[in-house]
C-alpha cells in the first residue's frame, strides 16, 4: 500500500462526498422550483438570484433551531436513528464508477472508489441497512404516529427489495458480472445499453427504487395527511435535516445506480469515433453521467408533483401481486432468450 | 491474526450482550452488531459472496423483521411473563449439556494441526457458483425445495379460511 494510492483515494472520496452533499442541497431547491413550475408559480426566489442561496438559508435555519428530545423518548436510539440514515446514504456511492481512467503524468487514476467484485450486492446491503435508521428513529420517538411510519417503512422496504433483487437477477443474466465497473464497461456505445435488453426489468427496478427512497407515490412512511409527519414527527432541528438530507442523497445514489445499470453510465454514443484523447473522453463521460443522473432526479420530482399517493393496501398489492410475478416472468423470459441466442445465433 | 482475535472478541462480547440486556429491542440491535462481526469474519476468510449475503439476508432482512415484531409488541416490565422454576431448571440442564459438548469438541479438536483450504479463491462468486452447480447440485436443489415447502406452509398457515355459509 503506497502513500500516493491512499492520497488518491482520499481525494476521490472527499470530492465525491462534497459533490453528493452539494447535489442533495440543491435538489431541495430544484424540488421547490419544479413544484412551483408545475403549479404555475415562482417557487423560492428571494435569497440570491433565482433563489440560489435558499439551500444555505434552510441549512442555517436547521442549525439554529431548538433541539428537542421528547421526555418519553429513548435518548440514545433517538440520536442513533438519523445518524444511521445519513451514514448509510453516504457510503452507498462507494462502488459506483463515475468515469473511466484518468491519466495524470504517468499515473492512471480510476474514477471509482472501490471496485468490489460483488458491487451490486454491496449496494443492496447498504440500502437494506438504511431502513434501520427510519425504524429506530420512529420507535425511539415513543409516538404512535412515528411508530406507524417506522413500521410502514420497514414493511414497504422489505417487500420492494424482493422485486428489486429479482429484477437485478435478470440483468445479471445479461451482463454476467456482479461488478459495477464491468457492467458499465460492457455497455459502451449506444446499442449495448442494458435498457434495450431489459426494458421490463428497468421499469420494475425504477418502481422499486421509488419505493426504497420513500418518494411519492410511495411516501407512506411520512404521509402528512394520515400520520402528521410519519417517522420524523418528533424530530426537530438538524436531526430532521439529516433525515431529509439522507432522502435526497438516496435519490441521487439511486439515480446514479439506474444510470449506470441500465443507461450505460459514463458511456455516450459515438464515444470511440470522435478522435479525442482518452482523458477528454473520460471527462466528457463524467459530464454525460451526471447529466443522466440529473435527468433521473428530475424524473423523481416530476412524478412527485404529478401522481397522488397510493393507499397502503394498494401499495402492498402492487409490490407482491404485480411486481414480483412480473420480475419472475422477466427472469424466465431472459433465460429463454439467452438460450435461444446462444444456441442458434452464436 | 490480531484482527481475527479482535473481531472474535467483539463477536463474543456482543453475543453475550444480546443475552444479558433486559430490553428486547436492545437485544435485537446487539444481535445485528453480532451478525455484522460475522460478516467481517467472512471477509477475513476471503469469502466475499458469503459475507455480502450474510449482510443482506441476516442484517438487512431477518433482523428487520425481528425488530418489526418487537416494536409492535409493546413490551415493558409489567407485561413481562414470569418464568416458572421448572423452565429455569430445564435451562440450567440445557446449558450444562452445551458446556459438556464444548469441552468434548475442545478435547477432540487438534489445534496444533489446523485445516488449510486448498483453494483460497473458493469464496469468490464465480468459484462458489461452479462448485454449487456441479459438485453439490443435488443438495443445493433439495435445500431450495425445502425452503419453498416451508414458504408455502407459512402462507397456508397465515391465510384465513373463507367462511362457510
Amino acid at each position: 500500500m503506497e502513500w500516493s494510492f491512499v492520497i488518491e483515494k482520499l481525494i476521490l472520496v472527499s470530492v465525491i462526498f462534497v459533490i453528493t452533499l452539494v447535489i442533495a442541497m440543491y435538489s431541495t431547491l430544484a424540488e421547490r422550483k419544479i413544484a412551483g413550475f408545475m403549479q404555475d408559480r415562482y417557487g423560492p426566489d428571494r435569497a440570491g438570484i433565482f433563489g440560489i442561496l435558499q439551500p444555505l438559508c434552510d441549512g442555517g435555519k436547521f442549525f439554529f433551531k431548538e433541539e428537542i428530545i421528547p421526555a418519553g423518548a429513548h435518548k440514545v436510539l433517538f440520536i442513533v436513528g438519523p445518524t444511521i440514515a445519513i451514514i448509510t446514504a453516504c457510503i452507498s456511492s462507494a462502488v459506483i464508477p463515475w468515469g473511466q481512467e484518468l491519466q495524470i503524468g504517468d499515473r492512471v487514476v480510476s474514477l471509482q472508489v472501490a471496485d468490489v467484485n460483488v458491487g451490486i450486492l454491496y449496494m443492496f446491503g447498504v440500502i437494506a441497512l438504511g431502513v434501520y435508521g427510519i425504524m429506530l428513529g420512529g420507535w425511539a420517538s415513543n409516538n404512535k404516529f412515528s411508530l406507524m411510519g417506522a413500521i410502514r417503512a420497514a414493511s414497504q422496504s422489505i417487500s420492494y427489495e424482493i422485486a428489486m433483487g429479482l429484477s437485478i437477477i435478470a440483468l445479471l443474466m445479461v451482463t454476467q458480472s456482479l461488478s459495477l465497473r464491468e457492467i458499465v464497461a460492457g455497455q459502451s456505445g449506444f446499442v449495448n445499453w442494458n435498457i434495450w435488453a431489459q426494458p421490463l426489468g428497468f421499469i420494475i427496478f425504477m418502481v422499486c427504487a421509488f419505493a426504497e427512497c420513500n418518494r411519492v407515490p410511495f411516501d407512506l412512511p411520512e404521509c402528512e395527511t394520515e400520520l402528521v409527519g410519519g417517522y420524523h414527527t418528533e424530530y426537530s432541528s438538524m436531526k430532521l435535516g439529516l433525515y431529509m438530507f439522507s432522502e435526497y442523497i438516496n435519490m441521487f445514489v439511486s439515480s446514479a445506480l439506474m444510470a449506470s445499470l441500465y443507461f450505460g453510465g459514463y458511456n455516450f454514443p459515438f464515444m470511440n469515433d470522435l478522435g479525442l484523447s482518452a482523458n477528454w473522453i473520460t471527462i466528457i463521460g463524467v459530464i454525460v453521467f451526471f447529466l443522466k443522473i440529473f435527468g433521473f432526479i428530475f424524473f423523481f420530482m416530476w412524478v412527485r408533483w404529478t401522481l397522488p399517493r397510493f393507499r397502503y393496501d394498494q401499495l402492498m398489492n402492487l409490490g407482491w401481486k404485480m411486481l414480483i410475478p412480473l420480475a419472475i416472468a422477466n427472469i424466465v423470459l431472459t433465460g429463454v432468450f439467452t438460450l435461444i441466442k446462444d444456441t442458434y445465433f452464436s | 491474526m490480531t484482527v481475527f482475535y479482535f473481531v472474535a472478541f467483539l463477536s463474543i462480547f456482543f453475543a453475550l450482550m444480546t443475552i444479558f440486556t433486559k430490553n428486547p429491542v436492545h437485544s435485537v440491535l446487539y444481535l445485528v452488531i453480532t451478525f455484522f462481526t460475522f460478516t467481517v469474519h467472512y471477509i477475513l476468510l476471503n469469502a466475499q459472496f458469503l459475507a455480502v449475503v450474510n449482510f443482506i439476508v441476516y442484517m438487512g432482512a431477518i433482523m428487520v423483521l425481528f425488530l418489526f415484531v418487537l416494536m409492535l409488541l409493546n413490551l415493558n416490565k409489567d407485561t413481562e411473563p414470569m418464568k416458572s422454576n421448572l423452565v429455569k431448571f430445564m435451562g440450567v440442564i440445557a446449558g450444562c449439556c452445551l458446556l459438556v459438548t464444548f469441552f468434548g469438541v475442545y478435547r477432540v479438536f487438534d489445534i496444533s494441526n489446523p485445516l488449510t483450504v486448498t483453494n483460497p479463491e473458493i469464496g469468490l462468486v464465480k468459484n462458489l457458483g461452479k462448485v454449487l452447480f456441479n459438485e453439490f447440485l443435488l443438495p443445493f436443489e433439495l435445500s431450495s425445495l425445502l425452503l419453498l415447502t416451508a414458504m408455502i406452509g407459512a402462507i397456508l398457515l397465515a391465510k384465513k379460511e373463507p367462511k362457510q355459509i
